[in-house]
């Protein structure tokens, strides 16, 4: 049982349509990315699956449970894209919050540890008030997997982060990964994406684009190569080709200063999608 | 719906906001003992006249019918204070949805918002209201109920953040602000029509006072509450106080409360069902 299947999802607010005929899955221990640019349905999507938003068709399901239900709402560990803490509490009481919320009986040594795995763990007794903003979204993501979720959903989860705190979210996520969580990233940053999802989905005014691994969705794109007679591209040729363009040149008495097997990257196939 | 409860009064009492409620009560009580006390050395020399009206009577009802009004209006402000942002208000400063997709759920949530205002507010006012009378009795006069217009004070309370907390499903914060104290002047305006239709025998404007009344109960509640005051008070006295700017209460009924405890409810569903078709 997949832990998010999405089915022929379509959500109308009046005349726009935000999600024309969604279908996406993110299986057990998953990693997906979900790309796209601004109005794409991206955070209509994630708030779909969380119960926030209702959609006008079609279905979602969390670990088996219709999304917006009591047992979906108890498989789901959210982060908001726009998300806030009351300035009065202290790291410590949000969680203890979230945990009574969830019914973890966690206690001390999960807030704990999971203070420790978003770098917060000297923070504990902080109000939110004295916290960065990039602070704050560690302690989001860490609210987030309060009472062990079984479907993470981030919904920009490193906007407000510095490159230190975005590696820091990236090396959680690779964790939680191992862990066999699974995550549906709602991302902004192709690299990040790249580096840590096993699946990506690139979404285009409200429907799915393209879909797959990100190293199937990348593709070749000619060899370089550099001789005495200058630079040029060899299209249609793959890596595999190298080693025979290069004998022929050889053989054809040129002097061979460089060979690049050229790919698109993911950059090219997200521009390519939603262009 | 505990947890939710539990958390927004811890919020109630850290924000510092409570703490400003608070040092204006205490302004509030000391120029309100002040005031009595100077009112009963001014008319205490008015105890034994020709008419028979009991001075201190008309005084300390008066100053406590005042008194009610005053603390109604502080209850109004505290109630609308901890509701009147609870859903599109915490929506739109991202407070809302880290708590909604835990398995609580929308209508506990809704709930605990109510309780806790509800109890907050309820407890305020029946603690000032109390400080008022001990005042009030301690330099001269004592009602002949209190109870019953403590008990009025806290429903009218309680009335008003279920009114805000609807509010707070459908308007921003700053507009349902501003909604629920228009609410709360009408209510008022409907509660002096009724004084001014019977002083002068209008039908027009009792049916009016009337229907509001229905509509809004807590100023029946406070009416009745007023009323419960000089319950026991006869002869001129009672001729004077009913002249006076707070004498013209009148008694809600044995059917006010039920129908006061099932608007909430109402209030409540409504909010419950507007909430759980929203979009977030």
């Amino acid at each position: 049982m997949p832990a998010l299947e999405i089915r022929s999802l379509v959500k109308r607010y009046g005349a726009v349509e935000a999600l024309g005929g969604v279908d996406l899955e993110v299986g057990d221990g998953q990693l997906v990315g979900l790309l796209g640019p601004n109005g794409a349905g991206k955070s209509t999507l994630v708030k779909s699956a969380c119960g926030l938003v209702k959609p006008t068709s079609g279905t979602l399901t969390v670990a088996g449970a219709p999304a917006g239900s009591k047992e979906a709402r108890g498989a789901i560990g959210y982060l908001a894209e726009l998300f806030r803490f009351p300035g009065w509490a202290r790291a410590d009481e949000v969680l203890e919050l979230h945990q009574r919320l969830t019914g973890s009986d966690g206690g001390a040594t999960e807030r704990g540890e999971l203070l420790e795995l978003v770098g917060l763990a000297d923070a504990r007794q902080r109000r939110i008030e004295q916290m960065s903003k990039g602070m704050q979204q560690r302690l989001g993501l860490a609210q987030a997997l309060v009472g062990k979720p079984k479907l993470l959903l981030l919904d920009e989860p490193t906007s407000a982060l510095d490159p230190v705190g975005r590696r820091m979210v990236r090396e959680v996520l690779i964790e939680l990964r191992r862990r066999g969580l699974s995550v549906l990233l709602n991302s902004h940053l192709l690299s990040e994406v790249e580096l840590v999802c096993d699946h990506v989905a690139i979404m285009r005014s409200g429907r799915v684009v393209s879909a797959g691994k990100p190293e199937e969705l990348v593709r070749a794109r000619g060899v370089e190569v550099e001789t005495a007679a200058g630079r040029r591209t060899i299209e249609g040729a793959t890596r595999d080709d190298v080693p025979r363009i290069v004998a022929e040149l050889v053989a054809a008495g040129e002097q061979v200063y460089e060979v690049r097997a050229l790919q698109s990257t993911l950059e090219d196939v997200y521009v390519e999608a939603v262009s | 719906m505990r947890v939710v409860a539990a958390h927004a009064i811890k919020e109630s009492l850290r924000r510092r906001v409570f703490a400003v409620v608070l040092v204006l009560s205490v302004v509030f009580l000391g120029l309100y003992a002040w005031g009595t006390s100077e009112l009963f050395d001014d008319v205490s020399g008015f105890s034994s006249n020709e008419f028979g009206v009991d001075a201190e009577t008309l005084a300390g009802a008066t100053v406590l019918g005042l008194a009610m009004f005053a603390i109604l209006f502080l209850g109004a402000v505290l109630s609308t204070f901890l509701t009147l942002g609870a859903v599109r208000g915490d929506a739109e400063r991202g407070l809302l949805q880290p708590l909604i997709v835990r398995p609580l759920g929308r209508t506990s949530y809704l709930g605990g918002r109510l309780l806790a205002a509800a109890a907050v507010s309820a407890a305020y006012v029946v603690v000032l209201f109390g400080a008022c009378t001990v005042i009030t009795g301690l330099l001269g006069w004592w009602p002949d109920r209190w109870i019953a217009p403590a008990l009025g004070l806290a429903g009218a309370a309680a009335i008003i953040a279920a009114i805000s907390l609807l509010g707070s499903v459908l308007l921003s914060s700053t507009a349902n602000g501003i909604a629920v104290f228009m609410v709360f002047g009408a209510g008022l305006v409907a509660g002096l029509l009724g004084q001014i239709g019977e002083a002068l025998n209008s039908d027009t404007l009792d049916t009016i006072a009337d229907i509001a009344t229905w509509i809004l109960p807590f100023e029946a509640l406070y009416q009745d509450g007023l009323a419960q005051l000089t319950a026991d008070v006869d002869g001129a006295t009672e001729a004077i106080v009913t002249l006076g700017p707070f004498g013209g209460a009148q008694e809600a009924g044995a059917g006010m409360w039920p129908f006061a405890i099932a608007y909430v409810v109402a209030v409540f569903a409504a909010a419950a069902a507007l909430f759980a078709r929203r979009d977030l």
